[in-house]
């Protein structure tokens, strides 16, 4: 049974010292003592976070961890990998089994309030969808009254699946499975007449799982609003901006048109906003408390946001997901840098 | 030397030691309860059971009481609770038939019927039950969808939504036949056993019953061989003598390892999570990821399984007592 984690959790909240633990620096100073950043990621999501054929951990969120990393280390690869299922992901991070989760997370209030967490900034604006199989002919979700619905625990999914059904005065019937294999599992095999999760992880589920892609359809509707956002502890700030501007720069990156490739060109350009973000004019890597070259190697060893994307989730990606939202805001999309200056 | 006074006494050291043992208990617990509210205050992470007046906002798949997401977390929770006991009542009566059953068989003279009985006993008592659980899960959700269901009798489906009777319905004051039929994506009406509750049953039946057959088969070996040879020659039957004689005396033995058992089947029932059953562990695990309480909901689903594994101990232990020999 699953409750293992949230006891163990539980425990070593009883067990740990009562000195407080988010005293601001106190994760960098303990991130940087153990040569390493222990990210929490999905078990496994294919184009988000998920180990490939050599054992390496690749994926939209991963490129986060390796980001800190490459800023805190100058090695975008220190990063160990806590793989953690929807209701470990947050007693982990609050028990100090990881410094980060960037494990597909949405930001909510709760979350950021009550359960003592802090969030960065979204690294992938989503919604939830629903995907049925083509032959039973459904095309809207309007159509899915009295539907058996697969959905996993624990997540802000299953009270936005109930949320619209009781706005829409329709019923249906959950099937609430932990495993994400066992939930796929069971909607291919014809338990569930629909599965409904974020419709970037169904695109990834029928990519990955699907006998033949081709005879599952993701219906149209988006029923709500999932901002993917790394999360750390609340009450440490040093760590928090850390995070905040590592993925900042990958999306100024991307806006100033600077590439893994011409990253290195791009130290020499006379524009003073590169110089600053590249460390040739030294201040941002002070403020953070971390090397200069900070930006720079984050942008050289994991890519500004829109190379990541496409490698991961887009096109050059089995799951050909469009920019959409998280186009630049130049293309209509919502993603945004602070200017790091 | 001697040691005098009130040292001296055996009685009062004991007393001492105990006490030293209580006060050592009590003071570990207060600091892990104190070091655990002040971690959580530390880290900004609300406390308390409050969360259980508030509206849960998910939905429950089966339920003995009436459930919409506009109820309470306590409600959600009581469903929970309901689930896990039905399924483990029912799981304890068919275990304890089929194991009786079988650990009878093992002991006749048939011998195909004893080997059959040793291999079931053998082959899944050996495999671990969360396997069994994703076997029997898989069984299930292979049959025909619902619009392909088998219709072995009229009024029956039998598809990879679960089995559907009819059922009688007494809102109208009298009893009217509800016959499930077909309507969109699933059968309305009648009574529906959901593949989830009849994987875990059928798991939990089929594991433990094994284990009860061994039990029943050691407490009738355990009755001498005496005393079913005085009954034949007394002229008894059979069935008298396994009804009179043999089951008397081997419930003595009997009776305490089935408490075991059948405590056994309600700490296995929680292995629902694995194949989507909504016990109390699978719903407080979904109200603890919403409300990120998880100090407070592990600590009512312990209380409560404690309770729950208590209450089965004692009536076990009333009826032990009943069946004990009593000696004159």
């Amino acid at each position: 049974m699953k409750l293992t984690h949230a006891i163990g959790a539980v425990a070593a909240l009883a067990l740990m010292g009562a000195a407080p633990p988010a005293r601001a620096g106190a994760t960098m100073d303990a991130v940087k003592a153990k040569g390493f950043v222990q990210c929490g990621v999905n078990l496994g999501l294919y184009g988000f976070s998920a180990p490939d054929d050599k054992g390496n951990w690749t994926g939209l969120d991963v490129d986060v961890c390796r980001a800190i990393a490459a800023a805190l280390f100058a090695d975008a690869n220190k990063v160990k990998y806590t793989p953690l299922s929807a209701q470990q992901r947050l007693p982990a991070l609050q028990a100090g089994e990881v410094d980060l989760l960037a494990r597909n997370t949405t930001w909510t209030l709760t979350r950021d309030t009550a359960n003592g967490l802090d969030f960065t900034t979204p690294n992938y604006f989503d919604g939830q969808g629903f995907m049925v199989a083509r032959k039973i002919g459904v095309k809207s979700v309007k159509e899915l009254n009295g539907a058996t619905v697969c959905v996993l625990p624990g997540t802000t999914t299953e009270q936005n699946l109930a949320d619209y059904f009781r706005a829409a005065k329709m019923t249906y019937k959950p099937v609430v499975i932990e495993k994400n294999e066992e939930l796929n599992s069971a909607f291919f095999s014809g338990r569930c007449d629909a599965l409904t999760s974020d419709a970037s992880q169904l695109a990834g589920v029928r990519a990955g799982q699907a006998a033949n892609p081709d005879d599952y359809v993701i219906l149209p509707e988006l029923i709500s609003k999932e901002p993917l956002t790394p999360a750390v502890r609340q009450g440490d700030s040093q760590w928090t901006d850390l995070v905040r501007w590592s993925q900042y720069v990958m999306v100024y990156a991307e806006e100033k048109g600077v590439t893994s490739k011409t990253v290195t060109v791009a130290q020499k350009s006379p524009d003073p906003d590169l110089q600053r973000l590249l460390g040739v004019t030294v201040g941002n890597g002070k403020a953070l408390g971390i090397d200069e070259k900070w930006a720079f190697n984050i942008i050289m060893q994991v890519g500004n946001y829109g190379e990541s994307f496409e490698r991961n989730v887009g096109k050059e990606s089995r799951l050909k997901l469009d920019r959409g939202l998280n186009a630049l805001y130049t293309n209509g999309g919502l993603m945004y840098a602070m200017p790091p200056r | 030397m001697r040691v005098t006074g009130l040292w001296g006494s055996a009685r009062f050291r004991g007393v001492l030691y105990q006490a030293l043992v209580i006060g050592g208990v009590v003071a570990l617990g207060s600091w892990l309860l104190r070091n655990t509210l002040t971690n959580l205050e530390i880290r900004g992470i609300a406390t308390g059971f409050g969360f259980l007046g508030r509206e849960a906002g998910f939905d429950i798949s089966e339920s003995l009481i009436a459930f919409t997401p506009a109820d309470t977390y306590s409600r959600a929770l009581v469903v929970g609770l309901l689930n896990t006991l039905l399924v483990s009542a029912l799981g304890i009566v068919l275990a304890t038939v089929l194991g009786t059953v079988v650990g009878v068989v093992r002991l006749s003279g048939n011998w195909l019927l004893g080997r059959l009985a040793t291999l079931y006993v053998e082959s899944i008592r050996n495999v671990p039950l969360l396997l069994q659980l994703f076997v029997w899960y898989g069984l299930v959700t292979a049959l025909p969808g619902a619009r392909q269901a088998l219709n072995p009798l009229p009024g029956v489906f039998l598809s990879n939504r679960g089995l559907v009777i009819p059922a009688l319905d007494w809102s109208h004051g009298w009893p009217l036949l509800d016959s499930p039929h077909l309507a969109g994506f699933n059968f309305t009406g009648g009574l529906t056993l959901s593949p989830e509750f009849a994987a875990l049953l059928a798991g939990l039946t089929f594991y433990t019953a094994a284990f009860i057959a061994e039990i029943v088969r050691a407490g009738i070996l355990s009755v001498p061989k005496g005393q079913v040879e005085a009954a034949l020659s007394l002229g008894l039957s059979r069935g008298q003598i396994l009804r009179l004689v043999v089951l008397p005396q081997a419930l003595r033995v009997i009776v305490p390892p089935l408490t075991s058992q059948y405590l056994n089947i309600c700490k296995n029932s929680p292995l629902a999570i694995a194949i989507g059953y909504p016990d109390l562990v699978a719903v407080s695990n979904t109200a603890i990821n919403q409300t990120g309480q998880a100090v407070e909901g592990v600590a009512l689903v312990m209380g409560v399984f404690l309770c729950i594994s208590l209450g089965l101990s004692a009536l076990m232990n009333w009826y032990n007592k009943r069946v004990a020999l009593v000696t004159k």
